[in-house]
């Protein structure tokens, strides 16, 4: 018994195995628990009460609470990649060989230096930081911006990325029934026997709530209806699962943990069920809210509840010296069970005028002093309970008489859980005769069909008692207490803790309500009541009283925050789930993908797909690589992996009207055999993506797009066809990925490809922009005479089972000719010597063609096609709009890439004005000087002319507008 | 160490049809052309080696083994010569995993927002598998599953991790 | 998270399997409309809070467009149906009554309105 902690009771404790002994560590401490414990069990069992600090004041705090709602004993948990701050040590079960600290506190939690701001409570009043920031402002900056950094922040984050696996899993239940107490049970069980499907979700490791410990045989009864549900094949009990929310249409989240700080366990640590309910029964319970007296954040002060689930469940002393203060029959519930456990019941003090019933008399009947009418006036001890003074709650707290105790359990009355009835739009009523809000029935959260989607049922309903399940008897009525004493002075009100993570106090909650705040939503963000990790779920209601005092207005009129997911902190781990490492992203791999990366390939992002950027050889920079492989490529033969350009099919005898209104440009036109450029623009007028039409025979049509536009033009085409025309005959096939492309490109590119054999490539047979079908190397093939670098170039297209081999067999074939692979950076040097533009870069969604000198590639014939009408508004044609030019560097430095040149004057803000962008940039290696092609202000009429490019601490760039086309301009090369 | 939940492998020797038509005109054709009776919506028709799936209300999948794809395009095409239709090898454009064992199901539960159970035996789900689209159908040990060719690895990646062993979905 | 039933495949898709396309049932304004009609149809937009008819497509699905009639607030769904309508359908219209009595169309039922022919066929 010793060796697990002088406050371990000899007897009991129903969650607990007193046989399996667990070292662990908190703070800096060897330690002893065992096998059932929860971290905060085992803490106070070793006689520690004092967990941590407060988050503003530092203040020594212990355990508040029990369970998911403590605000108090928040601890780092782990160390290295799984250390975690903020764990509740009330809910986290206690493993052999954990290591545990408190936080909030520096250099020890004993001697902690930011318990300072503890003295300087009158100057950290609510609202401090909004005034502070607005007056007196150099105080801020000096004063308190550095005492705040370094004592502010709730735990630390971790530095190391978490070792541990996470999972998500998705599940269609009929009834989920959320909270696994008795009325929970109760209810599973009914759903069940009417044969729906029924999952019954609890967040602690055991079932049974409150029942077992608080009414007689609750156990026999729990375990009767669990008997009953593992009977029924269609009831599912899943204990350790927290429902963190409950959104739209019966979509709820829950966490299950799995092997939570268990990592050798060799399992996920924790999954997020993604749950969709036919209907969710909320039988989450209610929590019980402390008293506000001077003091009662001082360590020792425990929920009464908290208190007998301390001795009961762990077999736990938090005080051997107990002082029960109520306002409400249950607490009574508290002195029996400490009595039974042979603890000291110093008093109950009981707030109400008198107090008769069963429970209260049985109290007495055990000899216990039952003091009503009676109240707490402070608290004697600072780092731990040393003693109560009473006073009456009638009056301003006049101290009748001390009493000797190291534990006070206190009870304010209980609050239904009602956060998941309220995610989604559930609505509640106020009790006044049992001072609570609670679910209301009428206004239920709905679904898709319009009826309630969520019911309550049992405390969570308001139906405190349970009692038709648990057989409780009737309690005398509650005594709504919001201050104690009733009439307590400004100065006593300094020391009533409302919430005790962010430390808000009743003083600050009046003065809030002082100073003009009426709104609760305004009062809880400028006082910080409810936002800390725990959103309040003790404080919420005390504060909210407190603030519809302080206005004179009914609770319901105040009404309450806002509920808001989660409803305990989710970890990131499970959100992101198994989307980290090689699957963070669905990574799309082209078919030559291994051979780019065995031969060394940089690859670049292109929308999910990675492109070979280029291919540095050992000892070169990417830089040297990009200008090794266009000098290649221009002077012999190189091979671009275009596997990922988009290729839909669009077939059907309306397939040529239908291209007519995609493409700006006219491709019904288009003779078989034959391949055009097209642009398709969007409504707005905008150009977003251009690329390769092929007409393949009278009814069908290959369409090439973007690396990143062939899922987007092809819905873009499908919603055309299904949403506008839906009567036109065309079918849609995106068969991008069932080929795989390889441009052959550079004046030894048909030499290449005629060494593997197969079709006739000669300019005769195959002129330039026409494609044609055969077998090269004896791969079937479809061969484009097209080109985006200027070169004489073929683009082969092959089954993309047989790239692989096609691309081996190139380079097989042409290691005479230096052939040489080249990446997307060669490809976009090239296409901006020749002055061809690319989607993305001189495209930006505000830019239509005939900014871009594309007029020819605009068809004057056709009435119509997407975008048009766009291109026909007074801004579109503007004769003032940007227009696509060519810049020439005058000292040889490249441009920046989106340098703005500057104008004459300036705009309303005092910033130069501009007159053009930059939009592609390189150092060419072809024409050894720096190109650019960028929009400008009337700029092709302007040719010449020089502009200036002013950049923060360089030197201001100066480049010359010129003809785009750098290289080739007569176009005598594709032609090879 | 438990074991895995599913296997998981890769189907090399598949081929696959894509066929857009008029289903109501055209199916008799389609049938008769494809060997198996036509699937009714969100359905499979299969006779053991080649299998018929229903992808949407004017477009089939018909997938069968990789030697007959040639043959059976031809006799497509051939049958709906007259029809407006769109027939096309897809057979290399895809990637096709098998999800053998009796815990299947769960490992498509961790990756698919998709209600399996209530999938018919004969169902053709399309949906996707965590941030990639995919097609499921039921198989004698377990699961079909196909997905895009260029996330070949990724899709390998996601159901290799969904049924690491001791990962199982019932209670604990 | 709203879940919607494709009239097309049957499926009832989560809002994860759909992507989504802004207002129900506007009508194209081309070449030679006016200035006022080109910039109702491109940039107008409804926006109520209630009722009120939207395109998704099942995307992570069978890749049809398909509307749906919904209420912006509750979420609750009236019904789906098929993209090739240029109004609601009377069964569409019928639902969201019994569901709102005061709802009335905005639109006039002309006999064209009902033609299985594309506006622009
Ligand atoms: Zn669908």
């Amino acid at each position: 018994m010793t060796q697990t902690g002088p406050f371990r009771l000899p007897r009991g404790g129903r969650l607990i195995d007193r046989a399996y002994q667990l070292p662990f560590r908190f703070d800096g401490r060897q330690m002893r628990g065992v096998v059932g414990d929860t971290l905060a069990s085992a803490i106070l069992a070793n006689g520690q009460i004092m967990m941590g600090r407060s988050f503003k004041y530092h203040r020594p705090r212990g355990p508040v609470a029990s369970g998911a709602e403590e605000p108090n004993a928040l601890l780092g948990l782990g160390e290295g990649g799984r250390f975690e701050p903020n764990q509740r040590a009330t809910t986290t079960a206690l493993v052999g060989g954990m290591v545990t600290a408190p936080q909030n506190c520096w250099p020890s939690l004993n001697a902690d230096v930011g318990a300072i701001n503890n003295w300087m409570y009158r100057f950290l009043p609510a609202g401090f930081y909004y005034k502070t920031f607005i007056h007196p402002r150099p105080f801020w900056k000096h004063v308190f911006e550095p005492i705040i950094r370094r004592s502010a922040g709730l735990g630390k984050a971790p530095t190391e990325a978490d070792p541990d696996r996470y999972e998500q899993a998705y599940a269609h239940v009929d009834v989920v029934v959320v909270g696994g107490g008795i009325a929970g049970l109760t209810a599973a069980r009914d759903a069940a026997k009417q044969g729906k499907s029924v999952w019954v979700i609890e967040q602690t490791p055991q079932f049974g709530g409150r029942t077992p410990t608080d009414h007689a045989d609750g156990q026999t009864r729990i375990d009767a209806l669990l008997a009953e549900l593992r009977a029924l094949p269609n009831a599912t009990l899943r204990r350790s699962t927290m429902a963190t929310g409950l959104y739209d249409h019966g979509y709820l989240l829950a966490r299950e943990a799995i092997a939570d700080h268990d990592p050798n366990a060799g399992l996920p640590r924790q999954r997020l069920w993604r749950i969709r309910a036919g209907h969710v029964v909320v039988a989450s319970g209610a929590l019980e809210r402390p008293l506000s007296f001077a003091g009662n954040d001082v360590p020792g002060v425990i929920l009464a509840s908290a208190v007998r689930d301390f001795i009961d469940l762990y077999g736990v002393a938090p005080g051997r010296k107990i002082v029960v203060v109520t306002n409400n029959d249950d607490a009574y519930r508290t002195a029996l069970v400490a009595l039974d456990a042979g603890l000291q019941v110093a008093a109950v003090i009981d707030a109400r005028a008198s107090a008769t019933g069963a429970l209260p008399e049985a109290v007495r009947a055990r000899g216990v002093r039952v003091l009503t009418g009676s109240a707490i006036a402070g608290i004697k001890g600072g780092k731990a309970v040393e003693g109560v003074k009473l006073c009456a709650h009638a009056g301003s707290g006049d101290v009748t008489e001390v009493i000797d105790a190291d534990c006070v359990a206190m009870s304010g009355g209980w609050s239904p859980v009602v956060h998941l009835w309220s995610h989604c739009g559930g609505k509640l009523n106020w009790s006044d005769a049992q001072a609570m809000f609670a679910p209301d029935p009428n206004r239920p959260p709905t679904g898709a069909d319009g009826r309630a989607m969520a019911s309550a049922v049992g405390a969570a309903a308001g139906d405190l008692l349970v009692a038709e399940a648990t057989g409780a008897g009737a309690e005398q009525a509650i005594l709504p207490v919001w201050v104690m004493p009733a009439n307590a002075t400004r100065k006593m009100k300094f020391k009533m803790w409302l919430d005790f993570q962010n430390d808000v106090k009743v003083s600050d909650v009046e003065l809030a309500a002082q100073e003009g705040y009426q709104s609760v939503e305004h009062t809880k963000r400028y006082t910080t009541l409810g936002m800390a990790t725990d959103q309040g779920k003790v404080s919420n209601i005390n504060g909210l009283a407190v603030l519809s005092n302080a206005l004179k207005q009914p609770i319901p009129q105040t009404g309450t925050t806002t509920f808001r997911p989660p409803y305990t902190p989710l970890t990131l781990g499970t959100i992101a789930a198994e989307a980290r490492g090689e699957v963070f992203q669905p990574l799309r791999k082209t078919p030559m993908h291994a051979w780019h990366e065995s031969h060394g390939a940089f690859f670049e992002p292109v929308g999910h797909w990675r492109r070979a950027y280029c291919y540095p050889k050992p000892g070169e920079s990417h830089g040297d690589a990009v200008a090794r492989e266009i000098r290649a490529v221009r002077a012999s033969v190189g091979t671009l992996d275009a596997s990922t350009l988009g290729k839909i099919i669009v077939k059907g005898p309306d397939a040529g009207k239908f291209l007519d209104m995609m493409y700006t440009g006219m491709m019904s036109s288009l003779p078989v055999g034959k391949c055009r450029y097209g642009l398709i623009c969007n409504e707005n007028g905008f150009l977003v993506d251009d690329g390769v039409a092929a007409r393949l025979s009278e009814d069908t049509w290959l369409v090439h797009t973007t690396t990143g536009g062939a899922d987007r033009m092809h819905a873009h085409m499908e919603d055309w066809l299904q949403c506008e025309w839906w009567d036109w005959k065309v079918y849609t096939a995106n068969v991008t990925e069932q080929w795989a492309q390889v441009a052959v490109v550079g004046p030894k590119a048909r030499v290449l490809l005629e060494r593997l054999g197969g079709m006739d490539l000669s300019a005769e047979a195959l002129p330039f922009m026409q494609w044609a079908e055969g077998e090269i190397a004896g791969i079937p093939a479809r061969v484009f005479r097209i080109s985006f670098s200027g070169e004489l170039s073929f683009e082969v297209a092959v089954p993309a089972n047989r790239g692989l081999e096609l691309w081996e067999k190139l380079h097989e074939a042409g290691r005479d000719l230096d052939v040489t692979p080249y990446g997307t950076e060669a490809m976009h040097v090239m296409r901006a010597e020749k002055g061809f533009i690319m989607i993305g870069d001189e495209t930006d969604g505000t830019v239509i063609p005939q900014d871009l000198g594309l007029g020819w590639a605009i068809s004057k014939k056709k009435t119509d096609y997407i975008g048009k009408r766009a291109q026909e508004r007074s801004h579109m044609t503007d004769p003032r709009r940007w227009k696509l030019v060519g810049l020439e560097s005058l000292d040889g430095r490249v441009l920046p890439d989106g340098a703005l040149a500057v104008a004459e004057g300036v705009n309303p803000n005092g910033q130069r004005k501009t007159q053009g962008r930059v939009t592609s940039t390189y150092m060419s290696p072809t024409l050894s000087k720096p190109i650019a092609m960028g929009i400008v202000l009337n700029g092709p009429d302007r040719m010449g002319e020089v502009l200036e490019f002013p950049v923060a601490g360089q030197e201001t760039y100066k480049a010359r507008i010129v003809d785009p086309v750098f290289y080739d301009k007569e176009g005598s090369r594709a032609n090879g | 160490m438990a074991e895995a939940l599913a296997k998981i492998s890769q189907v090399q020797d598949r081929g696959m049809i894509q066929i857009r038509a008029d289903l109501d005109r055209a199916g008799d054709a389609i049938a008769g052309a494809a060997g198996l009776a036509l699937p009714g919506q969100g359905r499979t028709t299969t006779d053991g080696s080649r299998l018929l799936g229903w992808m949407s209300p004017d477009e089939l999948l018909l997938v069968l083994p990789r030697a007959e794809t040639a043959e059976a395009l031809s006799a497509l095409t051939e049958a709906l010569a007259g029809e407006h239709a769109l027939v096309l090898d897809v057979s290399d454009m895809r990637a096709m995993f098998r999800i053998d064992g009796p815990k299947a199901a769960q490992v498509l539960m961790k990756l698919c927002p998709t209600d399996l159970a209530a999938m018919p035996p004969d169902g053709l789900r399309r949906t996707r598998a965590a941030q990639v689209a995919c097609g499921i159908w039921r198989d004698q040990a377990g699961y079909v599953l196909v997905g895009f060719r260029s996330v070949a690895d990724y899709l390998r990646g996601i159901l290799t991790g969904a049924a690491a062993p001791g990962t199982h979905l019932e209670p604990r | 998270m709203l879940i919607l039933t494709c009239p097309y495949c049957g499926i009832s898709a989560e809002e994860t399997e759909l992507a989504p396309g802004g207002e129900a049932h506007l009508k194209r304004f081309g070449p030679g409309s006016s200035d006022a009609d080109f910039e109702s149809y491109l940039f107008a937009r409804k926006n109520p809070k209630g009722v009120h008819f939207e395109r998704w497509r099942h995307a992570y699905g069978c890749g049809k467009w398909f509307l749906a009639a919904r209420d912006t607030a509750t979420l609750q769904v009236f019904g789906t149906y098929k993209a090739q309508t240029p109004h609601p359908t009377p069964e569409i219209v019928a639902a969201v009554q019994a569901a709102r009595p005061g709802w009335q169309p905005d639109w006039i039922e002309t006999n064209a309105d009902t033609s299985a022919e594309s506006p622009k066929a």
